[in-house]
C-alpha cells in the first residue's frame, strides 16, 4: 500500500476524522491507494446498519436526515451521513447543499457528515456511494444514513447499499395513479408522508395505504406509512420505531441477508466486466477497439459481429 | 479521473447576507467544481468541521457584517489547530482596505472586495488549489 493510504488508514482505525475524510477522498476518486485501502478494510464491512433515504426534491430529506441522526445519537457512537446531491451534466460542477439542513449535527461528536456530488451516475446515488459506506462501516460507524439526490420514478440504486430505504414523499404530488407505478415505490420499506402538516397529508397517506392494498409486495413485510413534519421534529420517534421494525424483520427473515447478497453479486459483476474489458483492450489494443466501433458507426458492421470479431481476435 | 476541486462557501456570525455568497458558489459551480455551502449564521467552528469532514480545498467565507476582523482570524486559528495548513482561506464581501494587511497574516490568502469579478475568483481558486495539491494550474 502506498505510504500516506496507509497512515490515513491507521490514523482513521484511531478514529481521527481528518484521516478519515481523505480516505473518503481517495475512495471516492479511485486515486492510488483506492483498492488496497478496500482491501484492507473489507473483512470488517457488513457491520454498520445502513439507512437511505430518497424522495423528490424539496420534499425535507435532509432535514428528516438530520433529526433521524439526533434520535439515534443515543443508540449509536458513531453516526456518519452520506448525502449525494446532483452534478452538472454541463460542468461537471456541483453545489451540494444538503447541509444547509444539517447545522444542529456539525459539531456533534459522534457524527460524520459527507457530502457527495453524483458526477454523472444515474439511479440516485454516486458511483463511489457504496464505497465510501463501506470505509465508514469498517471504521466502526454504528449507523450510515443515506441521503440520494432528489429523485423522480426510477431512481432505485439505494436499495442496493441500504438495508432500509425510507421513501420520503410530501402532500400534492400527483394522485392515486402515481402510488400504482412502478419504480422508487417498490424500494420504500418505510413511506414517509413529510410536511405532514400541509393540507393534502391524508389523502397522501390514503393513496400509499390503497396502492399497498392492492397488491401482495415482493416480500411479507408491509411498509408502514409513517407522518412527519422533520421541520417541527415531530413523528421522528414513530419513523425510527418503524426503521428498528424493519430491521428486525430484515434480519430474521432473511431478506436483509438476501440483499446484501445481491448487492455483493452485482458489485463483483461490475469490477468483473470492467476488468474484462481492460484486459481485452491491454491484448488487442484499443486502436483495435476504436476501429470497429468506427465501422459499426459507418453501418459496416453490425454491433453484435464486432463484438465477436472483438473476442475471437489474438 | 482528475479529482474535482472542493470548496466550502460559508458565512460565518450575525449576517444573513447571502446574495453574494451564492453568486459566487454558482460561478464556482459552473466553472466545474464541488461546492459544499453551509448556510448563514454558522460558527467558525462549524465552518472549519465541516471543511475538515468533507475534505475540502479551500473554505470561502463571506462577510459583509464588519466582524471580519474577528471571525477570519478565528476561522485561521481553528485549522492551523486541527492541522489543515494545507486548506486554502479565503474571503470576500465588505471588507475595508486598511484591515486586508492584517488578514492576511492571520492567514487569509486573499480577499475579494466589491467589485472583483467572478472570473477573477475562478481563476484565483483554481490556481491556488493547484499549487497546494502540488500539481500544475
Amino acid at each position: 500500500m502506498i505510504a500516506s493510504a496507509e497512515s490515513h488508514l491507521a490514523q482513521a482505525r484511531g478514529g481521527d476524522k481528518r484521516s478519515i475524510a481523505r480516505l473518503l477522498t481517495i475512495v471516492e476518486n479511485d486515486e492510488p491507494g483506492c483498492a488496497d485501502i478496500l482491501r484492507s478494510l473489507y473483512p470488517e464491512t457488513g457491520r454498520a446498519r445502513v439507512v437511505g433515504v430518497t424522495g423528490p426534491p424539496g420534499g425535507g430529506k435532509s432535514t428528516l436526515v438530520s433529526r433521524l441522526a439526533a434520535h439515534y445519537g443515543s443508540t449509536y457512537d458513531r453516526i456518519a451521513i452520506v448525502a449525494v446531491d446532483p452534478s452538472s451534466p454541463f460542468t461537471g460542477g456541483a453545489i451540494l447543499g444538503d447541509r444547509i439542513r444539517m447545522r444542529d449535527r456539525f459539531l456533534d461528536e459522534g457524527v460524520f457528515i459527507r457530502s457527495m456530488a453524483s458526477r454523472g451516475h444515474a439511479g440516485g446515488l454516486s458511483r463511489a456511494t457504496m464505497r465510501v459506506v463501506n470505509v465508514l462501516d469498517a471504521l466502526g460507524t454504528g449507523l450510515v444514513i443515506v441521503e440520494t439526490v432528489g429523485v423522480g420514478q426510477e431512481e432505485v440504486e439505494v436499495v442496493r447499499v441500504a438495508d432500509t430505504v425510507c421513501l420520503v414523499t410530501v402532500p400534492g404530488l400527483g394522485d392515486d395513479i402515481q402510488a400504482i407505478k412502478a419504480g422508487v415505490l417498490e424500494i420504500a420499506d418505510v413511506l414517509v408522508v413529510n410536511k405532514a402538516d400541509k393540507p393534502g397529508a391524508d389523502e397522501t397517506a390514503r393513496d400509499l395505504m390503497q396502492m399497498l392494498s392492492l397488491g401482495k409486495g415482493r416480500t411479507p413485510w408491509k411498509p408502514p406509512i409513517v407522518r412527519t413534519s422533520a421541520q417541527d421534529n415531530t413523528g421522528i420517534d414513530a419513523l425510527a420505531k418503524a426503521i428498528d421494525a424493519h430491521v428486525e424483520w430484515s434480519t430474521a427473515s432473511g431478506d436483509r441477508d438476501a440483499r446484501r447478497a445481491g448487492a455483493a453479486r452485482q458489485e463483483v459483476e461490475a469490477l468483473l466486466r470492467e476488468a474484462l474489458v481492460k484486459r481485452l483492450e491491454e491484448r488487442i489494443g484499443q486502436d483495435r477497439v476504436s476501429e470497429a466501433v468506427a465501422r459499426v458507426a459507418r453501418r459496416e458492421l453490425d454491433p453484435y459481429r464486432a463484438v465477436d470479431e472483438l473476442l475471437a481476435d489474438r | 479521473m482528475k479529482r474535482p476541486i472542493r470548496v466550502v462557501m460559508a458565512k460565518a456570525g450575525l449576517d444573513g447576507h447571502d446574495r453574494g455568497v451564492k453568486v459566487v458558489a454558482r460561478a464556482l459551480r459552473d466553472a466545474g467544481m464541488e461546492v459544499i455551502y453551509t448556510g448563514v449564521h454558522q460558527t467558525p467552528e462549524a465552518v472549519v468541521e465541516t471543511a475538515l469532514q468533507e475534505d475540502a480545498d479551500a473554505i470561502g467565507l463571506s462577510l459583509l457584517s464588519g466582524a471580519h476582523n474577528y471571525l477570519f482570524p478565528r476561522v485561521a486559528e481553528l485549522m492551523k489547530e486541527k492541522g489543515m495548513d494545507d486548506v486554502l482561506l479565503f474571503g470576500g464581501g465588505i471588507i475595508p482596505e486598511d484591515d486586508i494587511e492584517g488578514l492576511k497574516k492571520h492567514g487569509v490568502e486573499r480577499i475579494f472586495q466589491p467589485g472583483a469579478s467572478l472570473e477573477e475568483i475562478i481563476a484565483y481558486v483554481r490556481i491556488a488549489v493547484a499549487k497546494r495539491r502540488g500539481q500544475p494550474a
